[in-house]
């Protein structure tokens, strides 16, 4: 009987039809696309993009060349040379960060003491010829400034998990 | 009609005026045909690849517009994918004998642009009405094979080659079964003429069509015509996660196009010929007035639109059956049904009129 079942079940072409109805399903389905350059997925305020140097409410760098970061940075991806300012403090004279060896970890971000070394939420950015995608200190302070509303929103919201 | 002959007449003399008016009638036929075919078949790329995207739960191409309309997004994809064929250049391999590899793609698609000179689209409407038309679609269909072979061994390599190989081995086992399940069709209506056959089919509804008593031979046949082009589920002569392309896989530019071209041809023209041969070609599904108001060749279309919505259907559905699987298949399942039904339709034939008369036989033999 239950070889008689299945040589119809097989002949009839029953588990093809199945199938079939799945497919057929899912054609009416509503889709689940993004149209990327109009459309966005959301993104959470841990979100780990390009990288960004912050400024003091006073316009004074953060940045106190402890070189926590390019210590913990996996991929070596950060460079650091610091000296001694006229008042004391110490600064970086040079702060790179080679986009295409950085794996975006947040290990930076993390073991940053002020708050300096920062990553944004942004994604969108390229580079054309070689070295583009280094990023030296001024560039990383410049994309600092322009985001910096976004940033200091998003370290608002994660106060209480840090 | 009579005023252009007439003045061909004037313009070359009587002999050979009359003789390039018909050369000219022909040909501007072939072109009613042809075009409005490469334009199907670059729509059905379009369809195909939104249809499965659906499946799919994409939304497939829907960039490119069709001049600037903002509704149509994605109905400009075939033009543009057109046009990068053409621009596009063509390789040939070192090791490839040139003229073969040149001849390949033109061998694929010329039967399938020619099979459908005796394709009827409505009563009267048909490029050449012949008595064997039959005959000469399951010759022309089965020549296509004769194209992807000679490129398969002319790119000289070893993935071509066995795809062709493959694609000969299936192409050649499912042209039985298809052979067999037609043998049943022309029998039902005495005649090799499509256009007789599909006249065969009339009635008062879709009951009288063959598709009713020929069930069985109408999934062999359209089975049968999907493994035949080389389609999902049995693709093994592309075999693209195998065999990367299988016999075009050396093919670039306009030349891989043609081979492209070609599938889809056939596509249609299975789908066309299934139309023809067990959904009543251009009869409409009731004989009575909304529906037969509805001219013939609208009802052709339809039945060709929905036939082909089942091979993107399997595609979308379906993973590639396994090489011996496709021969199982072939050979002694298909082949075996076909043979069965023919005795049991010859049986019916064979039954005394009164018989034949009573009511289920009466729709189909008379």
């Amino acid at each position: 009987m239950e070889r008689i079942k299945h040589f119809f079940k097989s002949f009839l072409l029953f588990e093809l039809l199945k199938g079939m109805k799945v497919t057929g399903r899912y054609l009416f389905a509503p889709k689940i696309t993004i149209n990327y350059p109009e459309e966005k997925t959301p993104q959470s305020p841990r979100f780990r993009g390009l990288h960004a140097l912050r400024r003091y409410p006073n316009g004074e760098e953060r940045c106190i060349a402890c070189k926590l970061c390019e210590a913990v940075c996996p991929a070596m991806a950060i460079t650091i040379e610091s000296e001694q300012r006229e008042d004391g403090t110490r600064r970086t004279t040079r702060y790179d960060i080679d986009m295409i060896k950085c794996i975006f970890c947040g290990f930076c971000e993390e073991a940053c003491p002020v708050d300096a070394i920062v990553e944004t939420r942004v994604l969108e950015y390229h580079g054309e010829i070689r070295g583009d995608l280094t990023y030296t200190k001024e560039m990383l302070l410049a994309v600092g400034d322009r985001y910096e509303q976004q940033i200091a929103k998003d370290r608002e919201v994660e106060a209480r998990y840090r | 009609m009579e005023y252009i002959q007439q003045w061909f007449e004037q313009l070359f003399g009587t002999a050979l005026g009359s003789t390039l008016f018909l050369f000219a009638e022909n040909l501007v036929y072939i072109l009613a045909i042809v075009i409005p075919l490469l334009l199907g078949v670059a729509y059905l790329t379009f369809a195909e690849r939104k249809i499965i995207a659906y499946m799919q739960i994409r939304l497939g191409p829907n960039r490119v517009t069709f001049f600037g309309i903002s509704w149509l997004r994605g109905w400009g994809q075939p033009i543009a994918d057109a046009v990068k064929a053409i621009m596009k250049e063509i390789i040939v391999p070192t090791g490839a004998n040139k003229f073969l590899f040149l001849l390949a793609p033109v061998i694929t698609i010329a039967p399938a642009l020619a099979a459908w000179a005796v394709v009827p689209f409505s009563p009267e409407l048909v490029l050449a009405d012949i008595n064997a038309g039959l005959l000469y679609i399951l010759a022309m269909t089965s020549l296509g094979v004769y194209g992807v072979i000679i490129a398969g061994w002319a790119s000289n390599s070893k993935y071509a080659f066995l795809g062709s190989m493959r694609s000969a081995a299936q192409v050649v086992s499912y042209e039985l079964a298809m052979g067999f399940a037609l043998v049943c069709v022309l029998m039902m209506s005495s005649s090799l003429n499509l256009g007789a056959i599909v006249m065969g089919q009339q009635g008062d509804s879709f009951l009288n069509w063959y598709l009713v008593p020929l069930f069985p031979m109408f999934l062999v046949y359209f089975i049968s015509g999907v493994a035949e082009t080389n389609r999902a589920p049995f693709d093994v002569a592309e075999g693209e996660s195998e065999i990367v392309a299988g016999f075009h896989v050396d093919y670039s530019g306009m030349a891989f196009t043609v081979f492209f071209l070609a599938e889809y041809a056939n596509m249609i023209l299975v789908a066309t010929l299934t139309s023809v041969m067990f959904l009543g070609g251009w009869l409409p599904p009731f004989n009575i007035v909304p529906f037969t108001y509805i001219p013939g060749i609208i009802w052709l279309l339809l039945k060709i639109a929905f036939i082909l919505f089942f091979f993107l259907w399997f595609r979308a559905t379906f993973p590639r059956y396994r090489y011996d699987q496709i021969m199982r298949l072939g050979w002694k399942i298909f082949i075996p049904i076909t043979l069965i039904w023919i005795v049991l339709v010859g049986m019916i034939m064979q039954l005394p009129a009164s018989v034949r008369d009573t009511f289920p036989l009466n729709l189909w033999f008379n």
